[in-house]
């Protein structure tokens, strides 16, 4: 399958997979994933259901450690250095480390049932800020596009939130621990059309300062937001059952312009999936 | 066409920059944890190592007297010649009454909350009634039976017999049948009894031949765990006047009698060391008998799991 | 082609008695409904009697007295009828049972849902139900033949003289005795009927009660925020202790204050190892006894009913009916009041 073949605009990247395999089990869900995501740009995986988007997304932060019978194969480096190292490497290896610099938004808004301010600080506390509170709580609304509907009820819940400002809430949790990288996992998928833009807006901004990765069911938002695009799919295996892999990855206005597989093509002109 | 995006410099000094401002001190914080998770770990550890200590206690102190005439005497204020006959007896006669009331009652009760009635007041009412007393310490339900069956009652039931026991019993074990029931039928798939209302039947018949069959495992093993709650129960025997001392069988519901736990607490109460062996002799038959009923029952959980 | 309509044809064939099945449901519906009924009976005969007997008691006691007295001695020639005497010996024993109790209790449901592999919580989680059906007097043997003499050999042990040189002399809690010195520590002396065994007992015979309860709490507490947690860094013990447990809370304390209940009306582990001693006060080292060890007290002997003690088993039912029953009513507005919705 195609690999990487943009015009090599970027020196190097934040993120870096070289035949990436994962297993759950016994069951390879997802296989030969090579990409590069670039810097400061926002790159969104789409694809069918069940084609190992997600898979691939949770191996970038180590999410999919939680589940006891994941097995990662092949080499993901994050600005250079490899995070499912072996032998004496592993040693000094933590994952819970990663995940201060490569935060994660869900697809259910999971604000923590605790004050807004909380909600924030506490993300920050365990991991020792030593800076001033308020001004990071503040700090991160404003980068969420949240402070100014939030910034006189800081001590209520955050469950009180709508659908919408609870996933912006989610969004300044993460950026509050100043990560590189921003792993969104479809995260306007249960929210409405109005929160779904604001979101999109937020995101052109959020580029700026972090470099995103969006795993989106939905074709138009990624061709909205997105500056590269990964397109997977799913072949049957002999066992069965599927296995996903990844088609082809570039430039957006190629993927939805001009791709060059067939199955992209027929994809993003909504043939299937 | 070419992105905007920070050098390699660039990027190494955010990381710097940030870096500064956290602080994470991780081995600190796995520390804790592991702290934690030993504490965790040494909890549950005490609460078995308790019910090891226990078992073992009891099995050391009882097993030596427990024997075939240990299962054959009457109890006597000697303790080579006591035995738990009229405490088997006694619990024997209890038991079975207590199953032939509690069951028709618990599962009648449980069939009309679930299946029979609607969301009226009245049954809103009858399910407050059954969580509250399924919170009332069992030596109230002494106190009722005093009231109730032994005096008010006491020319039918005989004042302090073994139907006055059972009675007081099954009304304690009711909580327990009901919820036990209600959930069973809960569990029944919906789509069941829409197909046999489908077909013309009516909510009895639908119900017998087909909700109860379904959740009828599930109902016998609540039946099964309220009866063994029953039988280790000695406080609202006593108020309603169990004897201690029974050297004798009883021959009917109306004669009085004991119970293999009040016989227990009295052979503990008593200063002799021998009695006290007797008394763990006494505690590794209900223990045994407890066990049987509950294995019973998980076997019948199982059955149920493997069926559908 | 006509097709011939089976009713027309074999309408013989079918005759349903509905008649006879509508009246037997009704009659099954009615059976049913009267033993729903036992339970409001049930209830109704439980307050009636305690209210009654307890008015009655009530019209030779003052309530004054029951509240103010200090000393319980119903049978003896200068009658006392001081609640709290009992109701000070409840409070004592539950207490050591809660301390006991919740942190073995959570502890353990902690560890069997955040820690324990599959294999291990299914050979933990049988046994803590084993734990849970050991019947009370089972304990009451434990705490009265096994704890308390155990316990004892620990306080002798502690109090034993230690032979010091006399030059140590100027040390507190040294004793002289000829011809030498000895360190004794001023350890109190735990009686064969004591509160501290019965409680201790009575606390690991409620902690299944907390572990399961608290576990299903736990339990229930969605994926998605531990993932929330996880993803930013946390530890394991961070993402327990900041979000699964305040998200759990109200389930949690439910389950606390079910087991103080359930500790305040426990019965048979009391009577056997706290003694029948009433003595006001909440020194664990000595015997005491609870509202509900009186009541075992009485119903062995050979009160006469009507008589003024007979009627002193109901008054004392009466406060430990309100007690529990306040405590279980406040554990259910708990639980609907703090519910936590993440959803």
């Amino acid at each position: 399958m195609l690999q990487d073949t943009s015009s090599p605009a970027v020196s190097s990247a934040a993120i870096s997979v070289e035949k990436l395999n994962v297993y759950y089990g016994s069951n390879l869900a997802v296989r030969d994933v090579y990409l590069d995501i670039p810097r400061n740009q926002i790159a969104a995986f789409i694809g069918p259901s069940g084609c190992g988007k997600s898979t691939v997304l949770r191996c970038f932060n180590r999410m999919n450690d939680l589940i006891a019978s994941a097995r990662v194969e092949g080499t993901i480096r994050f600005e250079g250095m490899d995070i499912y190292p072996t032998g004496e490497a592993a040693k000094n290896f933590d994952p819970v480390e990663l995940r201060r610099r490569i935060g994660m938004v869900f697809q259910k808004p999971n604000p923590f049932p605790k004050s807004i301010y909380e909600n924030i600080a506490w993300g920050a506390r365990i991991n020792g800020y030593r800076g001033d509170m308020d001004e990071l709580v503040e700090r991160s609304l404003r980068g969420a596009a949240i402070w100014d509907e939030v910034k006189d009820k800081l001590k209520e819940s955050g469950l009180a939130l709508s659908g919408g400002q609870q996933q912006r809430l989610c969004i300044a949790r993460a950026i509050a621990i100043e990560p590189e990288v921003i792993l969104m996992d479809e995260p306007c998928a249960a929210l409405d059309p109005i929160s779904t833009l604001k979101i999109e807006e937020l995101m052109a901004q959020l580029k700026e300062k972090f470099t995103i990765v969006i795993v989106t069911h939905n074709m138009q938002q990624a061709s909205r937001v997105s500056d590269r695009t990964a397109f997977y799919n799913a072949e049957a295996t002999d066992a069965g059952g599927k296995v996903g892999y990844l088609v082809e990855y570039d430039d957006t206005e190629v993927i939805f312009g001009n791709p060059k597989e067939e199955y992209t093509r027929d994809y993003v002109s909504g043939r299937f999936g | 066409m070419t992105f905007e995006s920070i050098t390699d410099a660039q990027a190494e000094s955010n990381l710097v920059a940030a870096e500064a401002k956290f602080q994470p001190n991780l081995a600190g914080r796995y520390r804790l944890d592991a702290i934690f998770k030993a504490a965790t770990i040494a909890a549950t550890t005490i609460a078995i190592a308790v019910l090891a200590w226990l078992m073992f206690d009891v099995l050391i102190s009882g097993v030596g007297s427990l024997d075939r005439s240990f299962l054959t005497s009457f109890p006597s204020r000697r303790p080579e010649q006591a035995g738990i006959l009229s405490a088997l007896a006694g619990t024997g006669w209890v038991m079975f009454l207590v199953a032939v009331f509690s069951f028709p009652i618990g599962v009648g009760s449980g069939l009309f909350l679930e299946e029979f009635s609607g969301d009226n007041w009245f049954a809103r009412f009858i399910e407050i009634n059954i969580s509250n007393l399924a919170g009332v310490p069992s030596i109230i339900y002494g106190l009722l039976g005093l009231t109730a069956f032994v005096i008010i009652l006491g020319d039918w039931t005989g004042g302090r017999s073994i139907l006055t026991g059972a009675l007081t019993l099954t009304l304690l074990i009711l909580p327990i049948i009901i919820v036990a029931t209600r959930e069973a039928l809960r569990a029944v798939p919906d789509s069941i009894r829409q197909a046999g209302y489908a077909l013309g039947a009516n909510s009895w018949q639908v119900i017998w031949s087909h909700t109860l069959p379904t959740a009828f495992p599930g109902i016998l093993t609540g039946v099964i765990l309220a009866l063994s709650r029953a039988i280790g129960e000695t406080a609202p025997l006593i108020t309603i006047g169990a004897l201690t001392f029974i050297p004798f069988l009883p021959e009917g519901p109306l004669d009085p009698f004991t119970v293999l736990p009040i016989q227990i607490y009295n052979w503990v109460s008593r200063p002799q060391k021998d009695f006290h062996d007797l008394a763990a002799s006494g505690i590794i038959v209900l223990l045994v008998v407890l066990l049987v009923m509950n294995s019973f029952a998980i076997f019948l959980r199982s059955r149920f799991q493997k069926a559908r | 082609m006509s097709a011939e309509t089976p009713s027309s044809k074999n309408v013989h064939l079918w005759q349903a008695n509905y008649e006879s099945a509508k009246t037997l449901e009704t009659i099954i519906r009615v059976l049913c409904g009267f033993f729903a009924v036992i339970s409001i009976a049930t209830t109704a005969g439980i307050i009636g009697t305690l209210i009654f007997e307890t008015i009655e008691f009530f019209q030779e006691v003052p309530l004054w007295q029951f509240l103010t007295d200090t000393r319980w001695t119903p049978l003896f020639a200068s009658k006392q009828f001081g609640i709290f005497v009992l109701m000070s010996a409840t409070l004592l024993t539950s207490t050591i049972a809660i301390l006991v109790a919740v942190p073995l209790g959570l502890l353990s449901a902690i560890f069997l849902s955040e820690y324990a592999s599959t294999t291990m919580r299914k050979t933990l989680k049988p046994l803590l139900e084993v734990l849970a059906g050991i019947p009370s007097v089972v304990f009451g043997y434990f705490a009265l033949l096994t704890v308390t003499p155990f316990l004892q050999e620990i306080f002798d042990f502690v109090r034993t003289p230690i032979p010091i040189p006399a030059w140590l002399d100027f040390l507190p809690f040294t004793q002289y005795y000829e011809p030498d010195f000895f360190l004794e520590l001023p350890f109190p002396y735990l009686e064969g009927f004591n509160a501290l065994s019965a409680g201790l007992v009575l606390g690991i015979s409620i902690t299944p009660l907390v572990a399961s309860l608290s576990e299903d709490a736990i339990y229930s507490v969605p994926q998605g925020l531990r993932d929330g947690a996880y993803a930013l860094g946390a530890t394991k013990r961070e993402t327990i202790l900041a979000v699964v447990i305040p998200a759990a809370l109200s389930g949690i304390v439910a389950s606390i204050i079910l087991a103080i209940s359930r500790a305040v009306g426990e019965t048979m582990i009391v009577t056997l190892a706290a003694g029948q001693n009433p003595n006001l006060g909440f020194n664990p080292f000595v015997p005491v006894m609870t509202m509900t060890a009186y009541i075992v007290q009485v119903s062995l002997g050979d009160t006469a009913v009507g008589t003024l003690p007979y009627k002193t088993i109901f008054a004392v039912g009466m406060t430990l009916f309100l007690m529990t029953l306040t405590l279980n009513i406040f554990s259910f507005w708990f639980v609907r009041r703090f519910r936590e919705r993440y959803e």
